[in-house]
């Protein structure tokens, strides 16, 4: 496409970037199609063609952002959807996320939006700070019917709705060593995650009890923090690049005490910020290149399995509708693996219509676009019960949340189904 | 860039009018179908021909036949030109706006209405994507034949309009053939059926006239298409030639001896690297083109179409020939088949042509083809339906360097001349659009395009529809 930026503009690392994804672009309308957003709206300003020119004119323009701008960048979901579909290799995500940060530094949003912004980004970051949250919330529950009325605090009579009834007990894992049973084949880190293990806690217990049951060392670090994805979507930059500067120096720190083979992350949201901390800390001459071992060494649980060649086991005879999350399958092009993984340990594997829209899950898109994300999980759920499955699994916690809201089918981490087949006890709720 | 190609001189009487225009039509349409916010306007300025752009006065996504009606009366009575648009995925500029031009978008008519397969037809609204049909009737072993490579995201309305090819219609036709009936809005509101589950209807075959009338005789709001059923089996094969001349005169002798498989594409050299880049088909690069032909049927049938084919293939030279051996490499292969204009932007910016030629000609057109871009400074990569020899030379350029846009456009023209002069056509299955538009005198005499106006005019008298596409500024009657 063609593209107007003076040498000026270009002189700034983050328009020239964005300068080359643009001119990769030919304006075939492809990712169109594949948008969850268009697919439910039908308006071209709610696709990625549609913000990918919403862009580039603000961009050219070096214009502040305005509200019709904001508008339709804040309804992208960034599934990233649009970047399986692209034949001409457009990195949207990466143009997106430029644009989120100049949304951040030049547009002042309703001071209730901007509330209700600062609390998410105090609150779910932090597993204690979100722990006391959702505990308050089950107090409060009766309250969101009155809460949603008010304009001024709808976002958080809907945060209330989305808080679960109950919490699970805590037994988060525990910063330690998890030895390998048998001979140590390798050792990894495992990011235990914020939101993930106040929610499930059964998740990390799982991929643990799995990965030592197959001879691999887990190291749970002191001090590791939020991977910065859901600060990172919302444009505050340096809140994310301070997170992933952490967690950097963490796991470099475990890598350098006795080596690392593998960074295990069990939720895929996060498994696609950390695969691109390399990108995100690029223009950082101290961290630029740890970011990138770091970004080198994270795998997805699941990918990071397929590699361990898991022994055959008989069928159970329990269906399983696999639910592939937009970052597993868009953001990090984790496609068969689990799949196959799954079928390997003995059940039967469905895929559900459609399986490239998003649930509307999608990091805090539940909370700040509740009417689009509503209309993707009674779709996405339609789907899933379409192919009448016994259990439905995924690897990533905010699928987890969103589609158990939506049906009685349990629904659980992919690892959680491996765990039992390999030796774990039956999953909760199964 | 400079722009060789003239819009209409929009009208002034409607510019003035602009506040009073949105005003009216935020009345008439539902929230969420009305855009007018000078920001929201310019995604609409162009479709997938981004070399000409024009911001339109407005845009509006009706949700409904009659919310169209509405608009369409509504513009008439103000003389107010109109631009549908699909998917806005033409490469011939046909849904490029005007500066006076309202532009009416199907997207939010996106619904499936009826599926009769007795009969084998689809009921669907005009913006239902060209593979959302074919989807929908899948599990059943049925699809919708046209397949253009735009299919996941073009409409079916789109495809009406331009009468869309694909590289299935080798066999099967193109959407003419599968079309059996539409609703459409005509210009002043009116709103008319032609045809229906039958495959005629009495009276005169305007739905003949309808398809690929771009969008210039009224809006297809709703389509009735024929469904066919799957053949048993379907094989893509891959034919590797050290020479884009045999590979050409390889398909004229398979057409030639009466074979008629279900598909045969082209890709040359720059082309398979392209496409093989993207989609990881297992393209052979170690040649300078290749045939996909696609054979289908029961296994029988299939092998011996193909040891049919083969034998052709051999007397040309045939270097590598290459089966698929799962349904998985069969999609792999039309994937990147099917990909290849949007994946060509991973090296440059493109032109595509679409002229058409006899068979007798391809490979000289080929041969022609290659000079007259080189002639340019250019390079051309060809990917193409060979089997109906609808070529499609995409010239790469770079859009940011006005001298190379320049050439690029002309040596476009150049061989869309070339494809006339050889006894073909301008445009296959793109349509003629904005960018073809001043060829038509180049093909066409005065005589056959005064007649072909004349049965515009029947439709929409003052010219409102899409109105600066198809025939020559110069020479039309007084509106």
């Amino acid at each position: 496409m063609q593209t107007n930026f003076s040498p000026e503009q270009l002189a700034d690392p983050h328009v020239a970037e964005s300068e080359t994804i643009l001119r990769k672009c030919v304006h075939c309308g492809f990712c169109t199609a594949t948008c969850p957003t268009y697919v439910v709206l039908g308006d071209e300003l709610d696709s990625p063609r549609g913000r990918i020119y919403l862009i580039k004119d603000m961009l050219e323009n070096g214009r502040a952002a305005d509200t019709e701008t904001v508008t339709h960048i804040d309804r992208c979901l960034s599934c990233l959807s649009c970047m399986t579909t692209c034949p001409s290799g457009v990195d949207y995500m990466h143009l997106v996320d430029h644009a989120r940060v100049h949304i951040e530094k030049t547009y002042k949003r309703p001071f209730k939006d901007r509330l209700a912004r600062s609390v998410i980004a105090a609150t779910l970051p932090y597993p204690s700070r979100f722990r006391l949250a959702l505990g308050a919330a089950g107090l409060a529950r009766p309250l969101a019917g009155l809460l949603k009325r008010v304009p001024f605090l709808r976002t958080f009579g809907i945060m209330l709705d989305l808080a679960p009834a109950a919490l699970p007990v805590s037994r988060a894992a525990r910063p330690a060593v998890y030895a390998a049973k048998g001979t140590p084949r390798a050792r990894v880190a495992l990011l235990t995650g914020c939101a993930q293990p106040v929610l499930r806690p059964e998740i990390n217990d799982a991929t643990i009890r799995l990965l030592t049951g197959q001879g691999v060392e887990v190291v749970v670090s002191a001090g590791e923090g939020c991977c910065g994805a859901l600060v990172h979507h919302m444009g505050r930059e340096e809140q994310a690049l301070q997170a992933a500067r952490h967690n950097v120096d963490v796991w470099l720190k475990v890598a350098e005490e006795d080596g690392l083979d593998a960074i295990i992350v069990t939720a895929s949201g996060c498994g696609t910020t950390i695969k691109d901390y390399g990108h995100m800390l690029r223009l950082d001459p101290t961290y630029a290149e740890k970011a990138a071992r770091v970004s080198a060494l994270a795998k997805d649980v699941t990918e990071y399995l397929a590699t361990l060649d898991l022994p055959e086991r008989e069928p159970r005879g329990l269906t399983v509708a696999y639910h592939s999350a937009c970052s597993m399958q868009h953001g990090q092009r984790i496609a068969a693996a689990p799949k196959q993984l799954l079928k390997r340990a003995g059940f039967s594997v469905r895929e559900p219509a459609e399986g490239h829209l998003c649930c509307g899950s999608a990091g805090t898109y539940n909370i700040l676009q509740p009417e689009i994300s509503a209309k993707l999980k009674a779709r996405k759920v339609r789907n899933i019960e379409a192919t009448r499955a016994d259990v439905i699994a995924t690897g990533n916690i905010g699928c987890i949340t969103q589609i158990a809201s939506g049906t009685e089918i349990p629904i659980l981490h992919t690892v959680e189904l491996l765990d039992w087949a390999y030796g774990g006890s039956k999953p909760v709720g199964l | 860039m400079p722009e060789t190609i003239g819009f209409l001189k929009p009208r002034q009487a409607v510019l003035d009018r602009r506040r009073e225009i949105v005003a009216d039509l935020g009345d008439l349409l539902p929230e969420g179908c009305l855009i007018s916010d000078e920001r929201g306007l310019k995604p609409f300025e162009t479709d997938a021909f981004i070399a000409y752009r024009r911001m339109p006065l407005a845009v509006v996504l009706p949700e409904t036949t009659e919310q169209v009606a509405t608009v369409l009366k509504y513009c008439s009575r103000y003389g107010i030109p109109i631009v549908p648009r699909g998917a806005g995925t033409s490469l011939s500029g046909g849904a490029i706006p005007q500066e006076d031009a309202i532009v009416v978008g199907l997207s939010k008519m996106a619904r499936i209405l009826d599926i009769d397969l007795f009969n084998r037809t689809a009921t669907v609204q005009a913006g239902v994507t060209n593979l959302n049909i074919s989807d929908a009737v899948s599990a059943d072993g049925f699809f919708y034949a046209p397949d253009p490579s735009s299919q996941l995201a073009c409409t079916i309305g789109g495809n009406i309009g331009m009468n869309s090819g694909g590289a299935h219609c080798l066999k099967y036709g193109v959407t003419t053939n599968n079309l059996l009936g539409v609703k459409m809005v005509l210009f002043d509101g009116t709103v008319i059926e032609l045809g229906g589950k039958a495959l005629d209807a009495s009276g005169y075959d305007l739905l003949g006239l309808i398809c690929g009338s771009e969008g210039q005789l009224g809006i297809v709001t709703e389509a009735t298409v024929r469904l066919i059923a799957k053949a048993e089996g379907a094989r893509p094969v891959l034919f590797g030639f050290a020479t884009s001349e045999s590979a050409g005169s390889c398909v004229a002798d398979i057409i030639g001896s009466g074979i008629i498989p279900v598909a045969i594409e082209f890709m040359d050299k720059p082309a398979i690297e392209i496409c093989e880049a993207f989609a990881h088909a297992g393209y052979p690069l170690d040649v300078e083109a290749l045939l996909i032909v696609e054979v289908e049927g029961s296994e029988a049938e299939m092998d011996s179409m193909l040891a049919g084919i083969i034998g052709i293939a051999r007397r040309h030279g045939v270097m590598t020939i290459k089966e698929s051996q799962s349904a998985l490499e069969a999609a792999l292969i039309w994937k990147g088949r099917k990909s290849a204009f949007g994946a060509t932007g991973r090296i440059a910016d493109y032109i595509c042509m679409d002229g058409t030629v006899p068979l007798s000609q391809l490979s000289h057109v080929l041969r022609r083809t290659g000079e007259i871009v080189a002639g340019y400074g250019l390079r051309v990569a060809n990917v193409f339906h060979a089997g109906d020899g609808n070529m499609h030379p995409l010239i790469l350029y770079n859009i940011n360097d006005p001298d190379e846009a320049a050439r690029a456009e002309e040596a476009g023209n150049d061989i869309l001349k070339l494809c006339v002069e050889a006894g073909g056509c301008l445009t296959g299955e793109h349509g003629v659009g904005i960018e073809k538009r001043d060829l038509m005198l180049f093909q066409y005499s005065k005589a056959d395009l005064d007649q072909q106006m004349g049965a515009r005019a029947a439709f929409d008298p003052q010219w409102l529809l899409n109105p600066s596409k198809v025939f020559p500024l110069e020479g039309r009657p007084a509106a």
